[in-house]
């Protein structure tokens, strides 16, 4: 009778104190129930590959070249074969036709597409890694000395915060308009302008999130364990206090992308050689009766992007919500 | 109340002037000046450059030339580097040009985005909820310059609206019903193009806040206590779900300046946007600078008109 009661406390105990999944698994779980943002990290992931394989065939082993000009076959219709005895041979399309269509000049659109894909990746990945790291490094400052004042005049978390207002007051676009106007034109300019002027609310929800971490208890442990500062905010309240970060990072991605498409439209976009889709979109809009696809293709490849980024954006934000998480 | 008031226009006027200085250092580190905007003209000698650069005050240090565009500014002798005119007059016209087409396009996204987003809320996971959810997301994901040239395309060939400027050219012996009406023509495409963006992502908004409120305990009991369901929805929820949006309707006011450089542009209508862009183009620093100014200027006006709405539509918020 007395051994009974016992047994059952020891299970039960055990089967409370072990975790029933990960955060990990937990993650996962609710992630993958939203279908669309799950199609969309397929098509992410198969958008890397492609900006990876653009990367390497049109730069380091030259297998689409992307800047043969072929005067006679200008403004070929995707799908259609080069004119034959006309174009030298070494100029002909790797795959023996213009997969995309050629553009004014009859550049191959494909090489052209596949060249762009990685700088357009990489302008979005730069520009929102950027904002991202600024955004966590002003945020958890502010946050974690908030009180701490400088010189006796102003206390941390003042200063970084009114330099945020500052920075919100400022209309964005037009201050990275002027700026890479002014700048001379390279892509790096572009990319970090706009990491430079979108960190604004990532530094607001990372303060938010590590005002409500600091009074906990794992950082009153770790202070006692005598760790020193550095290492209470960047090992134990920033990961913590990622996952709003992580949403709008990944949605600043399709913004830095939408804004890159924008400037080129303008004129300030990622100038010639290299290609970027909004350069390709920007430049086949003066053809858009005679060959369509110059806007359709980079056009459709952009919306795809921005749309997957989005996707994805809006169901990491639903995994990490701890309000929907438990359900 | 009036004491937060008080002390948050000091505190606003400080950004303001924190923001000048900021934009001022920005526009004048960066490389490129007004001189040499056409560096292969041939007539351009170095001692005319030399005569522009004194006459703009270029060769001044920093805190020297933001002495003088602030004293020009405030005594409202600021003059464009292109073409000598007063900035502030040049910026008023432009102001009054984008003045309609932002009525307009404000009146449509906020006219249109509520229904929308209330509907889809209301209706979860019904069709029209998946389907308008799909359509939000495709119109926030596309280029707008992609959107406004196909609606260019099809809609011209189709309605014969109008597309380009302000008004037709030539109409001006016309009646003035007429020119009224040409301008209204004129206004509807750049509005509509301009609008869709902001439909997406406010009934985006709209329908998150709905939803949020909808399944509050208060919403259950007007349920239980028997109300018809437009009240529950419309008298009970709608307006606790309300409150966000004084803030977002603060934040419209910049959209002004830097909102519509792109659609000003395709559309060739002459506002702020477009003058930005030309003052960009030809490096006209006063210009530039009075613009983004403007713009912070709004944004500071606009978070402040929302800040005392809200205390004002909020009796739990209380401004101290």
């Amino acid at each position: 009778m007395t051994s009974t009661p016992v047994h059952t406390d020891v299970t039960l105990s055990s089967e409370t104190l072990a975790p029933p999944e990960t955060p990990w698994q937990e993650f996962w779980r609710t992630f993958k129930k939203d279908k669309l943002a799950l199609g969309s990290t397929v098509i992410l992931i198969g958008l890397l590959i492609v900006g990876l394989s653009g990367k390497i065939f049109t730069e380091w082993i030259v297998v689409f070249d992307t800047e043969v000009v072929r005067l006679p076959d200008k403004f070929k219709p995707p799908l259609s074969t080069p004119s034959q005895g006309i174009i030298p041979e070494q100029d002909l399309p790797a795959l023996g036709l213009y997969l995309l269509g050629t553009d004014e000049l009859g550049r191959d659109v494909f090489a052209r597409m596949l060249q762009g894909s990685f700088v357009s990746l990489s302008i979005g990945f730069v520009a929102a890694g950027l904002s991202m790291i600024i955004g966590v490094i002003l945020g958890a400052l502010a946050g974690f000395f908030g009180t701490v004042k400088i010189f006796k005049l102003v206390s941390v978390d003042t200063l970084i915060m009114r330099f945020t207002d500052v920075m919100l007051c400022i209309p964005t676009f037009f201050l990275i308009l002027t700026v890479v106007a002014l700048l001379p034109p390279s892509i790096y300019n572009i990319m970090i302008v706009i990491g430079l002027t979108s960190w604004m609310g990532n530094c607001r929800l990372v303060r938010a999130e590590i005002l409500a971490l600091r009074e906990q208890d794992f950082v009153q442990a770790g202070k006692a364990l005598g760790l020193p500062e550095h290492r209470i905010i960047f090992r134990h309240l920033v990961p913590n206090a990622m996952s709003p970060v992580l949403v709008s990072t990944t949605i600043g991605v399709a913004t830095a992308i939408l804004t890159e498409s924008a400037l080129s439209f303008l004129g300030f976009g990622a100038q010639p050689p290299h290609a970027t889709w909004g350069n390709i979109l920007s430049d086949g809009k003066g053809f858009i009766f005679d060959a369509p696809w110059l806007v359709m293709i980079p056009g459709t490849a952009i919306f795809v992007v921005v749309l997957a980024f989005n996707l994805v954006g809006e169901g990491l934000r639903e995994a990490l919500n701890p309000k929907l998480r438990r359900r | 109340m009036w004491a937060f008031i008080g002390r948050n226009l000091v505190l606003r006027i400080a950004l303001l002037f924190v923001v000048s200085v900021l934009i001022h250092t920005i526009i004048h580190i960066a490389p490129g000046e007004p001189s040499q905007v056409d560096p292969s003209n041939p007539r351009m000698k170095p001692e005319d450059i030399a005569k522009i650069r004194a006459a703009f005050h270029l060769d001044d240090p920093l805190y020297l030339q933001y002495a003088y565009w602030l004293t020009d500014l405030l005594t409202g002798e600021l003059k464009s580097f292109k073409d000598n005119q007063p900035v502030l007059g040049k910026i008023w016209r432009r102001f009054l040009n984008s003045l309609p087409l932002f009525v307009c396009t404000t009146l449509l996204v906020w006219t249109l985005a509520f229904p929308v987003g209330i509907h889809a809320a209301v209706t979860r996971g019904s069709m029209f909820d998946r389907t308008s959810t799909f359509l939000a997301y495709a119109m926030i994901s596309f280029p707008g310059f992609v959107l406004a040239y196909i609606l260019i395309l099809e809609i011209v060939q189709f309605f014969e609206i109008p597309v380009i400027g302000l008004r037709t050219f030539g109409m001006e012996s016309a009646s003035s019903l007429f020119k009224f009406m040409d301008r209204i023509w004129h206004l509807v495409l750049p509005a509509f193009v301009g609008a869709l963006g902001g439909i997406a992502v406010l009934s985006r908004y709209v329908r998150s806040q709905m939803l949020e409120v909808v399944n509050q305990d208060y919403i259950r009991t007007a349920r239980a206590k028997g109300l018809e369901e437009d009240t529950v929805i419309y008298r009970h929820a709608l307006r606790n779900a309300l409150l966000p949006f004084i803030t977002m309707f603060g934040l419209l006011l910049p959209g002004l300046v830097g909102g519509s450089v792109i659609f000003e542009t395709i559309f060739a209508w002459p506002g702020l946007g477009r003058l930005g862009f030309e003052a960009i183009l030809s490096r006209d620093f006063p210009v530039i600078l009075t613009l983004n100014v403007f713009g912070a200027a709004l944004t500071l006006v606009g978070t402040f008109v929302s800040d005392v709405l809200y205390a004002v539509a909020d009796p739990r918020i209380r401004l101290e």
